[in-house]
């Protein structure tokens, strides 16, 4: 990929793209998610990662599209289950680099139990959650980590219960490699996800995203570039939050890397398997 | 010559046909196949997973099989519910995996350690939509061997799921065995043309497109949403049309040759009893004991159940008098006689839902009702 | 064709004593076997059962209706299964747990206590029924089943299950002996 890291961002995104084939995409203006596409497109030059050998795996929703527009092995799997597919490929052939593109909805709801066993495995998957706390592609409802109070379809009078905190819940099962980036931070975002490909075991990005369709609408923004606002005021960089007084950092999200430790692997341990019984050592 | 049990030569079957790929959750009456699996995989260089619930060892299992890898399941009735939505999308993407179903009496938990026959339509409508289905069904411990190398194989070859049905007594009896010192192992095409004229879902030259394994350069997409042939979600009525019609005539073009059944004695039969899995044995055993007495009884082993052997049910209707289908579950595959059959002969179906076998003394009863000893009525 | 149960509680060994004999007719004694097995969700405790069905011609039929052998480690087992056996059967009971038989032609052989006390491990009484159930009823050599032993005991806990085959064997005399001595008893009066 000595050629591609030559090109300009713009021209980068082309040299992955399938854009001669499956374009025009079917999200919505002002969405996150082709900022995030771009981040994860660049990391992916970055690491210098063969196209060939990188597979990329989503589930069911509007993030779960992204598979559809880039050009490497691709896998749109079943709501929930991209990990567990992903853990599958992994497996079977370590050689692949593995990354899962999924959402709040489809990563949190009904593919929570897979989550937290990926981390406590600590298989070497990437996993880049985009959350934008609601479900888009069904029309607008409430998602696990859609904020108490807010309002979506399924929650009109605002939604009752708590949101998860996805980098807490995949730092307590385990993951190695946890960090949260922002559609505004886009640059920053590129580099948390180049280094979750580089971690070796189970890395998760979780990302704050807009979706100004139904999120935005419902909540009261005024158009995406307010959201893009929010997610400005309402970060701080993990680097900065040490200094900062409780108050400051009060309904405040911590971007950067939250979580960074070793961990052995779970393809390597398995391989290590094979490779002891085959010598007679086990 | 060995002792094994069923379950036992499945899983020696399952590697013997080149499965290196297992992911699956414990569930009675299976879960041997697992055990036997996590210690045999790792020695050949194949790979065992457990995996958290069924949903998530099916997508393994898929994701495996779409890396190059042969891959299997094993569960039982609970699991195999939990299994249809990644089914469904096997079926869809049409990626070549096998899932055994060790059959446990239902609904729900039901009745983890006594056998059944209870999912036979799961096995054929358990997924929503279209598709054809590749069922087969073991009714002794060298079949558990011979039904899942054939399974692998034909799972390769048509580039689809199998579902082996075997239930709890033969996934637990054991029986002397010998097996066969060769099999043949079908592996799946792969592309022989560059990535540019690669289409995965291509039916045009062949029935049964050739699928690239990940990593080797045919940077193809795979996805459960209706696709036209490049892979690609499309809602173009003709490409749906012609996406979902290619399933089946798959199927239908070797039809023939994936239906496998044993017969004894149709040839001047005046009753035929018919059966698969565990009751297979009880009619043969009713057969062999009815004739003796001087009737004149027919036997069918259904070591495919779907697709359905419609033409030789339809053929045995012409000459036979009635049919009978004992089955442990309250009448599933007996519809398949009856439309088969279409009131030409009698179909006498034979039930039970208590957790035992049904035995040949019950299916003489029924043949005695209905037969003469030398025939006649 | 002789088919054989083993019945009693879970944890009893009887999957083992149904597989160890099944593999000792089969592999050793180049029968045709199958042999079935019904157990409860419990790991200990609950009913089990093991059949064995040995035949020199093709068995067709898993699961005979009848039994010729019902090797019962408790009462509950007599109880269930006393009626199943056919005419000319034998029953073989663990005479430490078994109080009351019914049917005609039966031995009460105290399998547990044997092990308990002869062997000091109450986990092979299952091996003590086999070794009194050939010595009783033949069925399979007694060879056969040391073979089958070797195969699939464990080397930790062979030689204590060799044993408790010579103990079975040997209660299995005594209690032939024992009966011979009160069927005498029985024609003097």
């Amino acid at each position: 990929m000595e050629k591609a890291r030559e090109l300009n961002p713009s021209e980068l995104m082309h040299e992955y793209l399938r854009h001669k084939k499956r374009f025009p995409h079917l999200w919505c203006s002002g969405c996150g998610i082709g900022t995030i596409m771009g981040a994860i497109i660049r990391a992916i030059a970055d690491c210098e990662l063969d196209r060939d050998s990188v597979v990329m795996v989503s589930g069911i929703g509007c993030s779960s599209r992204m598979p559809i527009y880039v050009d490497f092995n691709t896998l749109h799997t079943t709501h929930g289950r991209p990990i567990a597919f992903a853990t599958g490929i992994k497996l079977a052939r370590p050689e692949l680099e593995v990354i899962v593109v999924t959402g709040d909805g489809d990563v949190a709801a009904i593919g929570g139990n897979h989550l937290i066993h990926a981390c406590r495995r600590n298989i070497n998957l990437t996993v880049v959650c985009i959350n934008n706390n609601i479900y888009g592609m069904t029309g607008g409802q409430a998602s696990p980590t859609t904020p108490q109070g807010k309002v979506a379809t399924t929650a009109r009078y605002g939604d009752f219960e708590r949101a998860f905190d996805l980098c807490d819940l995949t730092a307590g099962a385990g993951a190695v490699f946890v960090a949260r980036g922002a559609v505004y931070y886009a640059r920053q975002l590129e580099k948390l996800v180049a280094q979750a490909i580089r971690k070796k075991g189970f890395a998760f990005v979780d990302v704050i995203s807009q979706c100004p369709t139904y999120y935005g609408r419902f909540n009261k923004f005024k158009s995406p570039v307010e959201m893009l606002y929010w997610q400005r005021d309402n970060t701080v960089n993990v680097k900065a939050a040490p200094k900062m007084k409780p108050e400051e950092l009060e309904g405040k999200l911590i971007t950067g890397v939250l979580a960074d430790r070793d961990y052995p692997e779970f393809t390597e341990l398995y391989d290590e398997l094979i490779a002891d019984l085959a010598a007679g050592r086990k | 010559m060995v002792l094994m049990q069923g379950n036992e030569a499945l899983a020696r079957g399952a590697l013997d046909a080149g499965v290196r790929f297992f992911a699956g959750y414990p569930i009675t009456p299976s879960t041997e196949i697992a055990e036997i699996m996590s210690v045999e995989l790792p020695k050949v260089g194949g790979k065992f997973l457990q995996m958290e619930d069924e949903m998530g060892s099916l997508a393994a299992v898929i994701g495996a099989s779409l890396a190059g890898a042969k891959a299997m399941t094993a569960t039982s009735g609970p699991g195999f519910s939990l299994m249809q939505e990644n089914l469904g999308y096997a079926y869809m993407t049409e990626v070549p995996c096998l899932v055994v179903d060790v059959m446990r009496g239902g609904p729900s938990t039901g009745l983890p350690t006594n056998p059944s026959q209870g999912d036979v339509m799961q096995a054929r409508w358990g997924c929503h939509g279209d598709h054809p289905v590749i069922a087969l069904a073991a009714s002794s411990v060298v079949d558990c061997y011979n039904l899942t190398v054939r399974a692998v194989n034909l799972a390769e070859r048509f580039r689809m799921p199998v579902i082996l049905l075997s239930d709890a007594v033969v996934g637990h009896m054991r029986e002397d065995v010998t097996l066969p010192e060769k099999i043949e192992v079908v592996d799946r095409e792969k592309p022989h043309v560059p990535y540019e004229w690669y289409y995965p879902y291509d039916d045009s030259t062949t029935a049964v497109a050739p699928l690239a394994p990940f990593g080797t350069g045919f940077r193809f997409h795979v996805t459960g949403l209706t696709h036209d042939r490049a892979g690609f979600a499309t809602t173009v009525p003709a490409e749906v049309d012609r996406a979902i019609r290619n399933l089946k005539r798959k199927m239908d073009r070797f039809r023939h040759e994936i239906i496998q059944v044993e017969h004894a004695h149709l040839a001047d039969a005046e009753v035929v009893v018919a059966a698969y899995g565990i009751c297979a044995r009880a009619a043969e055993a009713a057969t062999v004991e009815a004739r003796r007495r001087g009737y004149r009884v027919g036997f069918i082993n259904l070591k495919t159940i779907w697709p359905f052997c419609f033409k030789l049910v339809q053929r045995v209707a012409e000459t036979a008098k009635a049919i009978i289908v004992p089955e442990l579950n309250l009448g599933q595959l007996v519809r398949e006689f009856e439309r088969a059959v279409c009131d030409r002969a009698q179909v006498v179906p034979i039930n039970r839902v208590d957790g035992e076998t049904i035995t040949p003394r019950q299916i003489l009863d029924v043949i005695g009702e209905l037969a003469r000893p030398g025939g006649g009525a | 064709m002789v088919v054989v149960r083993f019945a009693g509680y879970g944890g009893q060994g009887l999957l083992t004593a149904g597989l160890i004999l099944a593999d000792a007719a089969a592999v050793y004694d180049k029968k045709k076997v199958i042999q079935t097995q019904s157990y409860g969700a419990e790991a200990r405790g609950g009913a089990s059962r093991s059949d064995v069905v040995i035949s020199d011609e093709d068995i067709i039929f898993p699961k005979p209706d009848h039994l010729d052998i019902l090797v019962a480690m408790n009462q509950l087992s007599v109880d269930r299964y006393s009626s199943a056996l056919a005419e000319g059967g034998t029953l073989i009971a663990d005479g430490t747990y078994v109080t009351t038989v019914t049917f005609p032609d039966c031995y009460l052989v105290p399998f547990t206590r044997i092990a308990r006390e002869k062997l000091g491990r109450e986990i092979v009484a299952n091996v003590v029924a086999l070794g009194a159930l050939i010595e009783l009823k033949g069925v399979v050599s007694k060879k056969a089943v040391a073979r089958a032993l070797e195969q699939r005991i464990p080397q930790a806990t062979l030689e204590i299950n060799l044993k408790a085959l010579e103990a079975g064997v040997k209660a299995g005399q005594e209690a032939a002996k024992a009966r011979e001595k009160a069927e005498e008893d029985y024609d003097i009066v």
